[in-house]
């Protein structure tokens, strides 16, 4: 299995620890990466300022990937909604396609259709599969309780995704934390959108969307939340003390990459994994998994 | 004082405009049903983010009003209300197709500019540096680079470079 791995803007230079253990646990499995330096931005923030701008961006990094005849597997949630999208459309609209292609064609680049755009989690899910996942893991993580949140454009828009989860009731990610031994919490607020998209436009509304589910993550005394998008990290890990500041509560909820945990299930040690990287420090929830260890 | 809406105000070619834009089209199949508004995590939190009102005013024509705004730039693209839409109107993107309106219009927000000029700079929504390849050889990954150069092709094609011409470019 091949893919070349889009890592986008916020992974590669706000998540190591994310790309770290995403890449450790995809050589584990046999997933072969290949790392095109040629990639740009998905395009998901010009969509605001220009929709054909955006999907020229998109194209561009599809293109890319088709010349060397890979599918890509993305990290961050927001590129794969992005991409997903886009090259739903550019399949499924070819006159849209060939407007595109003029724009790429500057660059003697062209987009076909050919490929497949998988985010790393739903390809754990579909390619390697929920059983082969759980025939590996060698530290069950069976004390431990999580809160899951794939973000919204892991499955959203579903008409781009199909045929994959129902946003409506999804359990792809839920089977996902479960097969590492671990209990899939249900809260509240699990539904909730980190609010990452307005950050730089309402601070306050975005602050307070990240609460809301940081609260309802809390009152189910979770043991982490946990994540697979980086720009949904920078809301609810990056930015949590300075929503503990600006509303005067204590969340203290550690934020882990669903990477790290599968990690930690199949034997990895933290440093590995990146584990110190990580802004809350999930101190409890490894002194419960150590020291289950060393009662076996 | 109540906000009234008068008819001298309106601008009746507006929604054609935003129908012209990509995704803009199914905006007149809207029934007004509020399924967008009662799944909107922004408007929870606050209600000058409301998509119904958002598609009511365009289809009134408040052109100014709406172009004028901060809200147009709010939603946060959960992709709830394009879900759960009983008329297909494919709101998150339709929000996408009156913020490119504004953008033509000249009111784009300043945070949009600032992501843009990022983009074109770079490549990439970050600046990257000797500091962040440090901390990538430090964490054994592969080392990255600004690329600019595509993306300024693709925006001198689309227009969009003079949006970013007072950028570093």
């Amino acid at each position: 299995m091949k893919f070349a791995l889009y890592l986008g803007c916020t992974v590669p230079v706000r998540n190591q620890n994310y790309e770290m253990s995403a890449r450790k646990i995809c050589k584990y499995f046999g997933i072969e990466l290949v790392d095109i330096p040629d990639f740009t931005c998905c395009g998901f923030p010009i969509k605001s300022v220009n929709q054909d701008t955006a999907l020229a961006m998109s194209a561009r990094n599809l293109a890319l990937a088709e010349k060397q005849g890979l599918n890509i597997m993305t990290l961050c949630t927001a590129c794969t909604g992005t991409l997903v999208e886009a090259n739903h459309l550019l399949k499924h609209n070819e006159q849209k396609r060939e407007e595109i292609n003029k724009i790429l064609k500057e660059e003697n680049l062209e987009y076909n259709g050919t490929i497949e755009v998988k985010h790393f989690a739903r390809i754990l899910y579909e390619d390697i599969g929920i059983k082969k996942i759980k025939e590996n893991i060698k530290k069950p993580l069976s004390m431990l309780k999580f809160a899951g949140h794939p973000g919204c454009h892991f499955y959203k828009p579903s008409e781009a995704f199909a045929p994959f989860d129902n946003p409506e009731n999804p359990h792809s990610y839920d089977e996902l934390l479960e097969a590492t031994g671990a209990k899939a919490l249900h809260y509240e607020e699990e539904e909730l959108c980190c609010g990452g998209a307005i950050l730089g436009v309402r601070q306050d509304i975005a602050y307070n969307m990240a609460k809301k589910k940081l609260e309802s993550v809390k009152k189910v005394n979770a043991d982490a939340l946990i994540l697979i998008c980086p720009f949904c990290d920078v809301m609810y890990e990056q930015n949590q003390k300075a929503i503990e500041k600006e509303f005067e509560i204590e969340l203290k909820v550690p934020v882990l990459y669903y990477s790290q945990i599968l990690g930690l299930a199949l034997g990895m040690d933290e440093k590995e994994l990146g584990i110190k990287m990580n802004r809350i420090k999930p101190k409890e929830m490894l002194e419960k998994l150590n020291n289950k260890e060393l009662n076996v | 004082m109540k906000e009234v809406v008068e008819m001298k105000d309106l601008d009746s070619n507006f929604k054609n405009q935003v129908m012209s834009e990509p995704n803009g089209q199914n905006i007149t199949k809207c029934f007004s049903c509020g399924t967008c508004t009662a799944s909107c995590p922004v408007r929870e939190i606050d209600e000058i983010f409301n998509p119904r009102k958002i598609i009511h005013m365009v289809l009134l024509g408040m052109k100014e009003t709406v172009l004028k705004s901060e809200f147009v730039w709010l939603c946060s693209t959960c992709y709830a209300c394009f879900e759960r839409c009983p008329q297909d109107v494919r709101i998150t993107e339709l929000m996408n197709a009156i913020k490119n309106v504004a953008v033509k219009e000249g009111f784009i927000h300043p945070a949009f500019t600032a992501q843009a000029e990022l983009i074109y700079n770079n490549g990439r929504l970050y600046d990257v540096d000797d500091f962040i390849n440090k901390k990538r050889n430090k964490a054994e990954l592969p080392q990255i680079e600004n690329k600019p150069a595509a993306i300024k092709k693709i925006f001198s094609k689309t227009g969009l470079n003079s949006l970013v011409e007072g950028g570093k470019a």
